[in-house]
C-alpha cells in the first residue's frame, strides 16, 4: 500500500501547485461560481448582483443568464456556503459550483477556433460568388481573368486557414492507412483550386473557386452544428459533476480543517457529518451511525456502521458524525477501482459505428473510382490531359459529401433541442442513433425505478397513542426513516406526545421518556425485534411488550410506472435487475408489471447478464444510477443515467435524465427512431442530387453553375428536412 | 469597365471589414452570454460594471 502511495505523492504537490499559480497569474478570475436554476429575467439579474456586492468583501459578481450561473470575484475569506443564505433571502435557490471541474468549459477554445473558420469561409465564399456571378453572366476576355485571378487571390488563404480541420481529419486518417469522409472532400478541395488555378493561368472558362469555399462553407457548417450540440450536452454534464464540491473535513489535533478531496492522504483523519458522503476508502475510527449503500450495492436497507466498520468511498453517512481513517485516497478508492470493470466492458461499446460512418465507407472509396474512371475515360478518348483532369475534379465536387455532412449533424442537433427541453441530455453523438435500435430496457431499481426515500406502508396498524410516541421520538432525528414516519403520522393530523429527555443514539435510534418509561424507537437489533427482509424502524413504547415494526417500501421516483407502461405498449421487453434483496425486488416488479426480474446481482452479474442478451442479438437500454451499475452501463448498446446518479454512473452513461421524472425515457425512444428515419431520409436525398448530376458531370456538361445549384439545394433540403423534427 | 477599379477593392475591403468586427466580437466574448446581454438591455438601471 505505501509503495503505491510514494507516486500518487510525488505527483500530487505538482498537480496542486500548477492551478494556484495560474489563478495568481490572473487575478481578473472568478474565485467562487454559483449555480443559480431559478433566475429566468432581468430584474432576478439586478436582483442578484446588487445583493450579491452588497456583501462584505466581495468585489464583484457577475451573473451569466444562459448558463444560470453567478460568478464571484471575492475576498479569500469570502464563503459559498456564506453567499447561499443570502441568495435564498433574496428568494433564489444557489449551489456551490467547483471551478476547477468548470475550467473546461470557460475556454472553450475549439468552437471559437471553428466559429472563426466559419466566418473567413463564409465571407470568402460571399465575394468569391460576387465575382463568379458576373462570371456566369457574360463577362469574357480579359475581365473574366481577372475575376478568376481575383477570386484565386480569396480562395486559396481561405481553404488554406478555413479548411484545416479536413486537412488534419484527412491526414490522421490516412496515415494509419483508412479512408473517412474526410479524404474526399480534401481531395476535390485541392483538386478544384489546383485545376483552376491552370485553367485560369490559361485563360479558360471554367473556374471552381466559388464551389471549392462554399463547399468548405457548407461542411464547416455541418461540423460547427455537431461541436455546438455536443459542447451543450457537455457544459451540462460537467456542471452536474461541479456541484459536487469535492471536499472533505479533516480533523488535525482537535481542529477541524475544510480541503479539497484531492489532498486527503493515507492515514488521515476525516470527519463525515450526517447526511455527507464518505470521500475515502477507510475504518471508521470513532463515531456510531448508519450507512446509505445503496448507491454501491443497491441495498435500501442502512448498514450499522461502529468503530471498525469498513467504508468505502460513495457511502452516505446517516445519523452520527463519524470519523473515518483514510486507507485508500483518490485512484486507489473502490470507485475508482470500479473503473476496471468499466474498461472491460467498454471494448465491447467501441464494435458500433454511426451511420455517418457506414455511409462514408461505402461512399469515399465509390466517389474516387468514380472520379478517377472518368479521368482516364476523358484522357483515352481525348488525350487532353487538361480537359480531363478538369471534368474528374467536376465529378468530385458534385459528388462532395456536402449534404453527407449536413445530413446528421443537422438531425442531432434538432433532436437534442427538442430532447434537452424535455430533460434529456444527449452526451455522445451517436446515442441517439443506437437508442433508436433498442428493443430490451433494463432498469436498475434503487435510485432508478424508486426515488430513494422510504415510504411508511402500515400506519394503520398502530394505535394512536402509538403513533403519537413515535412521532415524538421521529421528530428528534434526521434519519430518513424517521423523517418518513414524521410525514406520515403528520398527513394523519398525528400530535406528537410529551416525550422528555428525547436523545438520538446514533447508528441505533431515538430514545426518550414518556409518562415514566423509557420508549425507544430505532434498529431491530437495538429493541431485541426480529429483522426481516423488509427496511423497518422498530418501536418499543415500554410497557413491555414486543416492539413492534414500521414497515417501509421506497417512494416510485414519478413517472416510473408510466415509463414501463409505455415502453411495453411500444412493444419492447422490460427487465428489472437490481443489487436489493429477493423481496424487495419482486414487490417492486408486481407494483410496475415487470416479469423478468433478478434480484441479489453483483455488478460483475449485471455487466454479465447485458453481455448475454447481447449475444442474443438484443440491443440493450440500461437505465441505472449506482457505482454497481457502471460496468452494466457501459456494457449496454446505450445507457441512461438519472442527474442524482454518482458521478461515475453519469459519466458511464450516454443519457442523462435531468429532471426527477422517468417518462420522458419512452418518448426518447420514439423521438430516437423519428431521428434515425430522418438521417437516413436526408442520406437518400443527398444520393438522389448526386444520381441526377453525376452523370452530367462523367459526360462533361457540368459547369461550375451546375455544380453550386446542386451543391446548395441539396443542403438547403437536407436541413430543411432535418427541422421538420421539430 | 474601369469603374471596377474602385468598385472591387471597395467590395473587398467592406467585406474584410464586417469578417475584422466579427473576429472581435468573438475575440470579446460577446458571445458568452447571449440571453443575459437581451434582458440586461430592459434593465433600468445602468451597468456600471459590463464584462470586460
Amino acid at each position: 500500500m505505501t509503495a503505491q502511495m510514494r507516486p500518487a505523492m510525488a505527483v500530487c504537490p505538482g498537480c496542486v501547485a500548477a492551478p494556484t499559480e495560474a489563478v495568481e497569474d490572473a487575478p481578473t478570475e472568478a474565485r467562487l461560481a454559483l449555480s443559480l436554476p431559478t433566475i429566468h429575467c432581468q430584474a432576478c439579474i439586478s436582483k442578484v448582483e446588487r445583493g450579491l456586492n452588497a456583501h462584505p468583501g466581495i468585489h464583484s459578481a457577475r451573473v451569466n443568464l444562459t448558463l444560470k450561473r453567478a460568478l464571484i470575484e471575492a475576498d479569500p475569506q469570502v464563503r459559498a456556503d456564506d453567499l447561499i443564505p443570502v441568495l435564498a433571502d433574496l428568494g433564489f435557490e444557489a449551489h456551490e459550483l467547483d471551478l476547477a471541474t468548470l475550467a473546461a468549459t470557460q475556454s472553450d477554445r475549439a468552437g471559437r477556433d471553428l466559429l472563426m473558420r466559419l466566418a473567413v469561409a463564409g465571407f470568402a465564399s460571399m465575394n468569391v460568388m460576387l465575382l463568379s456571378i458576373s462570371v456566369w453572366s457574360g463577362a469574357s476576355d480579359a475581365t473574366r481573368d481577372m475575376f478568376h485571378w481575383i477570386s484565386a487571390a480569396i480562395a486559396f488563404p481561405a481553404v488554406i486557414f478555413a479548411g484545416k480541420p479536413f486537412f488534419t481529419n484527412a491526414w490522421s486518417a490516412l496515415r494509419v492507412g483508412r479512408l473517412n469522409m474526410d479524404v474526399p472532400i480534401v481531395l476535390a478541395l485541392v483538386l478544384a483550386l489546383v485545376t483552376s488555378l491552370w485553367e485560369t493561368s490559361l485563360s479558360g472558362e471554367h473556374a471552381y473557386f466559388d464551389a471549392a469555399l462554399t463547399l468548405t462553407f457548407f461542411l464547416l457548417a455541418g461540423r460547427y452544428l455537431d461541436y455546438r450540440t455536443r459542447a451543450v450536452a457537455r457544459s451540462a454534464a460537467e456542471e452536474l459533476a461541479a456541484l459536487e464540491v469535492p471536499r472533505a473535513t479533516r480533523m488535525e489535533g482537535n481542529e477541524e480543517v475544510e480541503v479539497a478531496v484531492a489532498e486527503l492522504a493515507y492515514g488521515d483523519l476525516i470527519l463525515v457529518r450526517p447526511g455527507g458522503r464518505m470521500p475515502v476508502d477507510g475504518v471508521i475510527a470513532t463515531g456510531e451511525s448508519e450507512l446509505d449503500r445503496s448507491l454501491l450495492t443497491g441495498e435500501t436497507l442502512p448498514v450499522f456502521a461502529a468503530p471498525g466498520t469498513q467504508v468505502s468511498a460513495g457511502e452516505v453517512n446517516l445519523t452520527g458524525p463519524l470519523v473515518v481513517r483514510a486507507e485508500a485516497v483518490g485512484e486507489d478508492t473502490s470507485l475508482h477501482r470500479m473503473a476496471d470493470l468499466v474498461a472491460i466492458a467498454e471494448s465491447g461499446r467501441s464494435r458500433y459505428t454511426s451511420l455517418a460512418d457506414s455511409a462514408a465507407k461505402l461512399y469515399a472509396p465509390g466517389v474516387h473510382i468514380l472520379s478517377a474512371l472518368a479521368f482516364v475515360g476523358w484522357y483515352l478518348y481525348t488525350f487532353d490531359l487538361r480537359m480531363a483532369l478538369n471534368i474528374a475534379a467536376a465529378v468530385l465536387i458534385i459528388t462532395c459529401p456536402c449534404a453527407l455532412g449536413l445530413a446528421v449533424p443537422a438531425v442531432t442537433t434538432a433532436a437534442s433541442g427538442r430532447l434537452f427541453k424535455k430533460g434529456m441530455l444527449i452526451k455522445h453523438s451517436t446515442a441517439l442513433e443506437r437508442l433508436a435500435g433498442v428493443d430490451t430496457v433494463v432498469f436498475d431499481k434503487t435510485g432508478t425505478l424508486t426515488a430513494g426515500t422510504p415510504q411508511l406502508e402500515n400506519l394503520s396498524d398502530f394505535t394512536r397513542a402509538e403513533l403519537e410516541i413515535a412521532l415524538a421520538l421521529a421528530e428528534g432525528s434526521a434519519h430518513p426513516l424517521s423523517r418518513a414516519v414524521t410525514a406520515a403520522a403528520r398527513a394523519a393530523d398525528i400530535a406528537p406526545a410529551e416525550v422528555t429527555e428525547l436523545k438520538e443514539r446514533p447508528g441505533f435510534g431515538t430514545e426518550g421518556q414518556y409518562m415514566g418509561r423509557t420508549v425507544r424507537l430505532g434498529r431491530a437489533a437495538w429493541l431485541g425485534a426480529d429483522q426481516g427482509s423488509q427496511t423497518a424502524a422498530w418501536l418499543d413504547t415500554g410497557e413491555g411488550a414486543a416492539p413492534r415494526g414500521f414497515l417501509f417500501h421506497d417512494a416510485l421516483r414519478p413517472g416510473a410506472a408510466e415509463a414501463v407502461a409505455q415502453l411495453h405498449a411500444a412493444g419492447k421487453e422490460v427487465l428489472l435487475i437490481s443489487g436489493d434483496t429477493i423481496a424487495a425486488v419482486e414487490d417492486l416488479a408486481q407494483r410496475l408489471g415487470i416479469q423478468k426480474w433478478l434480484a441479489e446481482a453483483l455488478p460483475q452479474d449485471k455487466a454479465e447478464r447485458i453481455q448475454s442478451l447481447s449475444e442474443q442479438g438484443r440491443k440493450v437500454l440500461m437505465v441505472g444510477d449506482g457505482l454497481n451499475d457502471t460496468a452494466a452501463l457501459t456494457a449496454a448498446h446505450v445507457s441512461i443515467s438519472p442527474a442524482s446518479a454518482l458521478d461515475a454512473a453519469r459519466v458511464a452513461s450516454d443519457i442523462v435524465l435531468l429532471g426527477q421524472d422517468l417518462e420522458p425515457i419512452a418518448e426518447a425512444c420514439v423521438v430516437a427512431s423519428k431521428a434515425t428515419k430522418r438521417i437516413r431520409e436526408n442520406f437518400r436525398i443527398a444520393t438522389l442530387y448526386n444520381v441526377i448530376a453525376v452523370p452530367l458531370a462523367i459526360a462533361g456538361f457540368a459547369t461550375p453553375l451546375i455544380a453550386a445549384l446542386a451543391m446548395s439545394s441539396s443542403s438547403i433540403t437536407v436541413s430543411l428536412n432535418a427541422l421538420r423534427l421539430k | 469597365m474601369s469603374v471596377l477599379a474602385y468598385l472591387i477593392p471597395i467590395s473587398l475591403l467592406l467585406g474584410g471589414g464586417a469578417l475584422a468586427a466579427f473576429v472581435y466580437t468573438v475575440r470579446s466574448n460577446q458571445y458568452d452570454d447571449p440571453e443575459g446581454d437581451s434582458r440586461r438591455i430592459l434593465s433600468e438601471e445602468w451597468d456600471d460594471h459590463p464584462k470586460p
